[in-house]
Parts: C-alpha cells; sequence; structure tokens
C-alpha cells in the first residue's frame, strides 16, 4: 500500500492546530502517548502530513522519525487524504474465499483508481482491508460506516451510483 | 412498578447491526407505541446470538420464538400478531426449528444442539449496555466472594490452574501457570499489569468480537481478579480500532463498573485498588504477538522482542506482566462460580472446558459456534454447520489462520483439540473455520494466506520479512503456470528455515499454511507444475473459457456480457472465445442461459 508523503498541500486550519495542541496537552507525560494522539490527530485531519506529524513531534517533545515510525508502521494512520467517501473491500479469508477479488475489480473498473488510492475528483478512495468481522455477511464492502453485505459483482456499480 | 410481559431482544452485533438491526428497533419502539404496548412489552439490546447467517435475528421470550432475516416492514406484524394476540408468525420463525416441528426455541436447533456456552453464555442474552443485567446473572458475583472473604490469591491461581484452562488466542499455553508465574515474579517497584490481547487480527475470526460486544462487563471483572491474584494495581484492554461496536461498550462498561465502586480504589471495601483503560489498537496483525502488543501500548511500533525474557517477568513498560485473550477471560467467572471440576469435567484429557469457532467461507449456517474441546470437525462443520451449500463436496477446512494449516476432507473426524490439531499440522488458532469447497484452490488458499503475511509482517527479522516474500514469488509462479519440479522442494526447505530462525510465535508459523496444504493437496501442485492445469478452475492463467458448441444455442448474451469483446459468431450460431483477447472474467459464464460455457 502506498503510504508515502503526500503531494497533496496542507490545509490545516489554526483551530484544527489548536485543538490538536489540547489533545497533546492532555497526554503529555503520561506513557505511551504517542498512539491515542495520532489517532486523535488523524480524527481530526482526516490523515496525518508532515506538518502535523511535527507539532506533535515538538508538543510530545518525541524525535519526529519516531513519530513518523509509528505514523507509517500502523495500516490504519494514512499519511495520504482520504476521498470524500473511503471505500474498503474485505479481503479477509471469509470473503477472499466467497469472490471478495471480483467485487475489489468491479470496484476498480467502476472508478478507475487501485487500492490506496483516491479519485481525481477527491470523492472515492479506495481501500482493501482484512476482516472487518461481518465474516457471515462474505463478501463485504464498507463505504464509509455504511456495510454492504453478500455482495456480487452486479450490485458495485448501482451501490455507488448512490453516492453522490 | 409496571408488569412487562413480553421481552423482545434484537441482535445489535456488528454482523446484524450490518443489515439494520438498529432501524429495526427504532420499528419496534414507534409500533409498540402506536398499538398501546410500549408498557407491556420491552426491547432488549443484546450481543450475538452466534447465528449471524440467519440475521438480523429478533427473539421473543416467554415464547423464545426466534425470528430470523426480519426486516423493518416485519415489525408491524410481529407487534400486531405475536404481541398483541399471542400468535407466533411462523413465517418468520428459523427454518430449522419450523421443519423440526412446534418446536420454535433457537436453543432447540441442530445448530445449538451440540453447544455448550461457557465464553459465550450472556451472549444475545442480556443487554451488554446495562451493568444491571450482568449483575442479574450472577456478575460481579466472583469478585464479590473473592474480595470480601478475603481468599488469598494463590487459592485463586490454584483454582484457575486446577480447571486445566489453557490459553485461547492460539498457543494454549496454561492460563494457570501464566497467572503463577506473574504472581511469583518481583517487580523492582512493585508495580505489575495486567493485560488484555483484544486485538483479534486473524483473519475470518470474530469470537472475541462477540463476547467484547455481548458482554464486556465478564471481561472486566475477570481482568480484576487476575489483578488481585497477580498483585497488579494496573489493566489495559488492547482492543482494535475497527471494531467500533467492542470499544463503545467496553467504553460504557467501564464507566458503570466505576460507577457502581467496582473498579477504582477500594473495591467492595477491601482495600484493593484496580483501574482500566482502553487503548486502540491500529490495525497491524502483528500487534496480537504479545510482546508487539505491550511495545504498541508503551506507544512504539508493534515490533516483537526476543523471550527470554518472558513477559510474565519483564513484561509491559518492563514490568511483570499477565496477558491474556478475551475468550480466555471470559471463562474465568464461570471457572470461579461453578468451579475447576466443573470445567476440568467438560473436554478432553489436555484441553478443557469449550472453544468458541467463527465458522465462515462455504458453509450454510455461517456464525459463532461454542463447543466441547474432543468434538470432531465433522460435528461442527456437517451438524452445527448444516453442511455445504449448493450440493458442493467438502473439501478442507483452515484452523488457526495465517499460522494454522489446512485440513482435508479424509481427516474430517479428527477430534478439534490442542493436541490432535497440532498433530496434523494446523493448530487452534484463536478459533476462526473456515471451510473450503471443490471450487477453492489450495494453492491459491496458500497464496492468499501468505500474501497476508509479507503485507503483515512488521520486517524486524530477515526470515519473516525476506523469507516469506521469496515463498510467496515462488507461489505466484505455480500459480502462473511457470513452476518447476524443483520449486516443491525449494519451498519445503524455505519453510523450515524460517520455522527455525524467525524472531516470534508469529513468524515462525508463517509456514504453515503453505506446509499444510503441501502436505495433504501436493497432487494440486504437482497439477499446477507438470500438467499447468489449476484442477478447480481459479488460477486465471491455467484455465480457460470455451463454448461447448452442442449446447450453444447462439443467443448472443455471453457475446454482449464480454467486456473485451473476445465473443464472436452470428446469430443462432455457436459462439467462439478469442482466448487472446480473453481476460478470463467469468462473465460469459454468467451470463450463459444454457450452460453451454465452461472452465478448462
Amino acid at each position: 500500500m502506498p503510504n508515502c508523503k503526500t503531494i497533496v498541500p496542507y490545509r490545516g486550519t489554526p483551530e484544527q492546530e489548536e485543538r490538536l495542541r489540547q489533545v497533546i496537552a492532555e497526554h503529555k507525560g503520561q506513557p505511551g502517548a504517542t498512539m491515542p494522539v495520532l489517532q486523535a490527530a488523524q480524527e481530526i485531519f482526516g490523515y496525518l502530513p508532515e506538518e502535523v506529524q511535527i507539532i506533535i513531534a515538538e508538543g510530545l517533545d518525541i524525535p519526529l522519525s519516531e513519530v513518523y515510525g509509528v505514523a507509517s508502521f500502523y495500516a490504519q494512520f494514512t499519511l495520504n487524504p482520504k476521498g470524500k467517501y473511503q471505500i474498503s473491500v474485505c479481503l479477509g479469508t471469509a470473503c477472499y474465499v466467497k469472490g471478495a477479488a471480483a467485487i475489489l475489480n468491479a470496484v476498480e473498473q467502476k472508478l478507475g483508481i487501485t487500492p490506496g488510492t483516491i479519485t481525481p475528483d477527491g470523492k472515492f478512495s479506495l481501500d482493501s482491508c482484512r476482516c472487518v468481522g461481518a465474516c457471515g455477511l462474505a463478501p463485504v464492502m464498507m463505504i464509509n460506516n455504511d456495510v454492504y453485505g453478500r455482495l456480487t459483482p452486479d450490485q458495485v456499480g448501482p451501490i455507488l451510483d448512490m453516492y453522490k | 412498578m409496571s408488569f412487562i410481559r413480553s421481552h423482545i431482544l434484537v441482535c445489535t452485533g456488528t454482523g446484524c447491526s450490518s443489515s439494520d438491526s438498529i432501524k429495526i428497533i427504532e420499528e419496534f419502539e414507534r409500533q409498540l407505541a402506536a398499538q398501546g404496548m410500549d408498557k407491556e412489552a420491552k426491547v432488549v439490546r443484546t450481543g450475538c446470538f452466534g447465528l449471524c447467517a440467519l440475521g438480523p435475528i429478533v427473539t421473543v421470550y416467554p415464547e423464545g420464538a426466534c425470528y430470523t432475516h426480519v426486516t423493518v416492514d416485519d415489525v408491524e406484524e410481529i407487534v400486531s400478531e405475536h404481541i398483541v394476540k399471542g400468535r407466533i408468525v411462523k413465517r418468520l420463525l428459523n427454518k430449522n426449528a419450523a421443519e423440526e416441528g412446534p418446536v420454535t426455541s433457537l436453543t432447540e436447533t441442530r445448530f445449538y444442539k451440540h453447544q455448550q456456552r461457557i465464553a459465550l453464555r450472556n451472549c444475545g442474552v442480556i443487554n451488554p449496555e446495562s451493568i444491571d443485567e450482568y449483575i442479574g446473572v450472577d456478575g460481579y458475583a466472583a469478585l464479590g466472594k473473592i474480595l470480601s472473604e478475603q481468599i488469598p490469591p494463590q487459592q485463586v491461581i490454584d483454582t484457575i490452574k486446577a480447571s486445566g484452562l489453557r490459553g485461547r488466542g492460539g498457543a494454549g499455553f496454561s492460563t494457570g501457570l501464566k497467572w503463577q508465574f506473574t504472581h511469583d515474579a518481583v517487580s523492582p517497584d512493585g508495580v505489575k499489569f495486567v493485560c488484555c490481547n483484544a486485538d483479534e487480527g486473524d483473519p475470518g475470526a470474530f469470537m472475541d468480537r462477540s463476547v467484547l460486544e455481548g458482554d464486556p462487563h465478564t471481561i472486566i471483572e475477570a481482568m480484576t481478579i487476575a489483578g488481585y491474584a497477580v498483585g497488579a494495581h494496573q489493566g489495559y484492554i488492547y482492543v482494535r480500532a475497527e471494531y467500533p461496536i467492542a470499544v463503545k461498550r467496553l467504553e460504557t462498561a467501564i464507566g458503570q463498573a466505576k460507577e457502581y465502586g467496582l473498579l477504582g480504589k477500594n473495591i467492595f471495601e477491601s482495600g484493593f485498588d484496580f483501574d482500566l483503560e482502553l487503548r486502540l489498537g491500529a490495525g497491524a496483525f502483528v500487534c496480537g504477538e504479545e510482546t508487539a502488543l505491550m511495545r504498541s501500548i508503551e506507544g512504539h511500533r508493534g515490533e516483537p522482542k526476543t523471550r527470554p525474557p518472558f513477559p510474565a517477568v519483564k513484561g509491559l513498560f518492563d514490568r511483570p506482566t499477565l496477558l491474556n485473550n478475551v475468550e480466555t477471560y471470559a471463562n474465568i467467572t464461570w471457572i470461579l462460580n461453578h468451579g475447576a471440576e466443573a470445567f476440568a469435567a467438560i473436554g478432553t484429557e489436555k484441553s478443557k472446558g469449550t472453544k468458541v469457532f467463527a465458522l465462515g467461507g462455504k458453509i450454510t449456517n455461517t456464525g459463532l459456534v461454542e463447543v466441547p474441546m474432543g468434538t470432531t470437525l465433522r460435528t461442527v462443520v456437517e451438524e452445527i454447520g448444516g453442511g455445504v451449500p449448493g450440493g458442493k463436496q467438502f473439501k478442507a477446512a483452515q484452523t488457526g489462520g495465517p499460522s494454522g494449516g489446512c485440513i482435508p476432507a479424509s481427516l474430517i473426524d479428527t477430534p478439534i483439540d490442542y493436541d490432535s490439531l497440532a498433530s496434523i499440522g494446523s493448530m487452534m488458532g484463536s478459533g476462526g473455520l473456515i471451510v473450503m469447497d471443490e471450487d477453492n484452490c489450495m494453492v491459491d488458499i496458500a497464496k492468499f494466506y501468505l500474501e497476508f503475511i509479507v503485507d503483515e509482517s512488521c520486517g524486524k527479522c530477515v526470515p519473516c520479512r525476506i523469507g516469506t516474500k521469496r515463498l510467496l514469488d515462488l507461489l505466484t509462479k505455480i500459480t502462473e503456470g511457470n513452476g518447476e519440479p524443483e520449486d516443491l522442494d525449494t519451498i519445503e526447505e524455505l519453510c523450515q528455515h524460517i520455522k527455525q530462525s524467525a524472531l516470534c510465535g508469529l513468524g515462525q508459523t508463517t509456514p504453515n499454511p503453505v506446509l499444510s496444504t503441501l502436505k495433504h493437496f501436493r497432487e494440486e501442485y504437482e497439477a499446477h507444475i507438470y500438467e499447468k492445469r489449476c484442477p478447480a478452475g481459479v488460477c486465471k492463467s491455467l484455465i480457460q473459457y470455451v463454448v461447448d458448441p452442442t449446447k450453444c444455442k447462439g443467443c448472443t448474451r455471453c457475446a454482449q456480457g464480454c467486456p473485451t469483446g473476445a465473443i464472436s459468431g452470428a446469430v443462432r450460431a455457436p459462439h467462439i472465445i478469442n482466448q487472446s483477447k480473453c481476460i478470463k472474467c467469468g462473465a460469459c459464464m454468467d451470463h450463459c442461459r444454457f450452460d453451454a460455457i465452461s472452465k478448462q
């Protein structure tokens, strides 16, 4: 998954930065604060650009390399912005044996993007994930917080059309 | 005080929530009010019933009528017929139950008959967001007894040891011994920790999520008892951020327990303090490994450390740490309430108690099942799971996720316990059980698990980081039809190297899916290599779609459905697929109404 430095310009607002500084102040000095702060930062900004990582490193008084190390290690953290609608196709075992690869294919063909990337208009971003835990409904796709289960490839187009 | 005549239990686990159970609850509340029954019937939000394939599930007590695949439109009928007039809506009953006679209760069906619920005892029975309902089913009784009677910690540990409980996270280490080691370890400043591994990362396993969503208090109570037994005052639950419902219910439950004085300072006036904190995982499979999990709680990259020292001696923040997984904790209070003997009476000689499995894949009843250790795979797949749907042949069952292996149909009578599974090259793992049929290619499945491992390897040690990548290259080569005879030997040799030299438990077990499929399905590998053929018709490079000219009516549906225009032929004359244009998507086969297109 490409999780490298983003080319999208940073558009963080002073309000967002202020909220982040508050979160840092709440966690500062606690053991193991890096992860909760990064999780909160991703909530606030939607992703973790270099500018945000610098604020965190300075705020928690730890090296930037360590913040970057943690941010790039975990799949949940993204250094690139996500689309308005985040599509995530489950490729867990139960979904895989029930044809999740064909679902992912259908999404790729419909939107013309591959996992880890975003459509040029910023509307859809696509990722594959490992098991959302809804194995009874396999194969499963999530768009933001909506779960679509028991999918067939021809349902993908109409579902995506519902998101304008 | 109002008298509640009927309880309507609606599952709000992740599976059923995904199919609109929240809207169903709202509709029930609206309909009950509209039909004037809201004083006599109550809607209860419960955790997972286990039968996820039939969701959303609604059970109405006292009758115990279980309605399956309920939609928002069905709610009015259930209220007006069942709640108001007392007539069960037969149309919506679980089909098995309806077939087997007048029995309507879920517990009498084939799905539940062979099950024995200990870890899942409260899931789907109580409202997980209400501490009072948990207390109503003997919740916090074990903790209360231990603290108010000042039972010595050693006696608690001895009870757990005597029960024979082994860790449910995969490796199966004795839980009692783990508690003993942490209890005996000396901390430089007296600080010890208790952790719960709720980072259920195995694809296809979701029993821990169901316990957290359906019965969060049992984990809190068990961890508090563990803290008392080993001498810790701080606990951490490391839970996947991908489980938002579980996280929310845990937060609610911790808040309620603090409010009731069951967490925090001076619990039960005993002078014992214990506090719990949630830590959210961030999507790294390796964090299911105990040393990596602790690194992650400390705020670092989740990379494993060499053992020894074991966490019981030097774990989280370098202090003695007890780490058990969710399902293990879910057994603790049952053991303390019912006695070690009652627990040890269930199961086999070396594997006591029950095990929860997440049934998935090509099986009729997908969902959660809890069976006594030693139950055969056949009972689980054929009796409880209802067999393979669509009249297909059962080919293999995969247990233990990426660390486990495939069990072939010839070994379906193997009893499921730690040692039997290990002896046939698989492992218990956390309890994912994926069923495969004749349409699944075992080489492709092995490749699937390796892709997962390559993706998730933390990269700290060379055997796992590079060895698994090379293994994947070899398997890809075989599935693309370029395999050579010596590849199988190379694969076996590489697997042995990884097994012996990888740093952590996860790394050492990564070759298992390859080794077990190679052992039990070697002929499939050989067909790919020598005959350039995929027997299951999965590996795209090795299959061709062909039209049977005797069956083809020339309706042109296949040609219209082909995305690359690879099919040609006149109307009412047999069509032909141009193999050089074909991308093997299978659309033609789906479109054909005459069964004239086949994979070869």
